[in-house]
């Protein structure tokens, strides 16, 4: 089977699962009992977040094996995975603000696992800036990925180091949305929707390798002509 | 020659430059006497205000000397081209690495004595009794930023913009360093032990030992043309 055919499976498969989600979700699935109808931002914010962390981990991932065996596609697979990882770190970000508006009150709150996305964006925000201020396409190549094998190591220690910061200073007064128990519907919706936005990543991700694919052959030509 | 040998080479040629000129030394000691008086401006005469936040602005301090220090590591071996004979130096990169990072680590816990000491004298606190604590603090946590930092020095020499993409992305990778430091360094100056912390006594020492190991074998690839 070709790439294109991949890509092209892919995509239906993605419509499909993200029509599935939302008629579940806004739908089938019953509202909360205590939140409503804005409970049903879950079904967009787990995934996304879900979504974020699988792709800095096949960062982490593509990024060993470029070092280790110094093949371009590695390389290309970290670089588009991470692309991808902050426009869904930055959606995670963002849906968690439109749902803590109105159950926390707030748009912000210093919670741990909020902290910690935050500061998981700024990383690989760094890490695509990184890419873009390096000429050598090698070298940037090399320095991106040791900042994607440290920058991953780093996730839990910030977590850690947050989630005990906060302890010091107050403890949660907001509450939890993802401690309580998740009705089965709500389950199975969430289930389908966090499938829904992985194929979504690897629909996203394999356009974004085949862009990066495109971009080395027109400057491989280039170099010839 | 074996790996300590060569990192014990590395370092002996930079504390011989420093002992020449001074350059670096001076700068950070005049850098720190700066920052506490404009830490004092910032917090008004109150001295409760001041002993509640001196933790936090000391590493404040601290992380901003650190950045001067990491650019200094490697801006030496940019002038004259020196840093193609570095690369002459036999076996293992990793070397140059260690030998790097001591450096830094001795410049950087040298100028966080003084500045202790400044502390000391310019908000009138007795520190006689803490300073070996406060130092331990200080030098677990500069080995992190260290360890994070020379790596990231390293690449600097190769990216437009080094100024402004340095602190942009070893800021976000040192937060656990920055709350752990701070949250000792709180208790320490409010007369507690470290023994107390335990906890973030021992995730200072996992970042440091997480990052040496990682910045140790990839450095290689940093310093590779």
């Amino acid at each position: 089977m070709t790439f294109a055919r991949v890509r092209s499976i892919l995509g239906i498969l993605t419509l499909v699962g993200l029509t599935a989600g939302l008629y579940l979700g806004l739908i089938w699935a019953p509202p909360d009992a205590y939140q409503g109808q804005v409970q049903r931002i879950m079904y967009v914010h787990v995934p996304t977040a879900w979504v974020a962390y699988l792709a800095f981990l096949v960062v982490f991932i593509f990024s060993i094996l470029y070092l280790w065996r110094g093949s371009e596609t590695f390389d290309q697979v970290a670089y588009a995975s991470a692309e991808v990882g902050v426009v869904f770190t930055g959606l995670t970000i963002l849906a968690g603000s439109i749902w803590g508006k109105p159950t926390w009150g707030v748009w912000w709150t210093w919670d741990a696992r909020l902290t910690t996305t935050a500061i998981l964006f700024l990383i690989y925000v760094g890490y695509l800036m990184l890419r873009s201020f390096v000429e050598d396409r090698s070298r940037g190549a090399r320095y991106a990925a040791v900042l994607g094998i440290v920058g991953f190591l780093d996730i839990p220690i910030v977590h850690k180091s947050v989630e005990w910061w906060r302890t010091l200073h107050q403890a949660p007064s907001v509450m939890r949305p993802e401690g309580a128990t998740v009705a089965p519907p709500m389950l199975f919706t969430l289930l389908v929707s966090v499938a829904a936005f992985t194929l979504l990543y690897l629909y996203l991700l394999s356009q974004r390798l085949h862009l990066e694919r495109l971009d080395a052959e027109i400057l491989e030509r280039s170099r010839e002509g | 020659m074996n790996l300590f040998q060569r990192a014990w080479t590395v370092l002996w040629k930079d504390l011989r430059i420093e002992g020449r000129n001074r350059e670096g030394l001076n700068t950070l000691i005049f850098f720190s006497a700066i920052l506490l008086f404009l830490f004092h401006f910032a917090l008004g005469p109150d001295r409760t205000q001041s002993g509640a936040a001196a933790g936090g602005l000391l590493w404040l301090g601290f992380i901003l000397m650190g950045l001067f220090a990491m650019a200094r590591t490697f801006q030496v071996e940019r002038e004259e081209e020196c840093l193609e004979g570095l690369r002459l130096l036999p076996g293992d990169p990793g070397a140059i690495y260690l030998g790097k990072v001591l450096w830094a680590t001795a410049l950087l816990g040298f100028a966080e004595l003084v500045t202790f000491l400044l502390f000391g004298v310019l908000f009138s606190v007795d520190l006689w009794t803490k300073l070996l604590s406060l130092m331990v603090v200080a030098l677990l946590g500069t080995v992190g930023i260290s360890a994070v930092g020379v790596l990231f020095a390293a690449m600097a020499a190769h990216l437009r913009a080094r100024e402004a993409m340095l602190p942009l992305l070893f800021f976000p990778l040192l937060i656990p360093v920055l709350l752990a430091a701070i949250q000792l360094t709180q208790v320490i100056l409010q007369g507690g032990s470290i023994f107390g912390e335990g906890h973030w006594v021992r995730l200072l020492a996992v970042f440091d030992t997480i990052f040496l190991v990682v910045g140790f074998l990839t450095f290689t690839f940093v310093l590779e043309e």
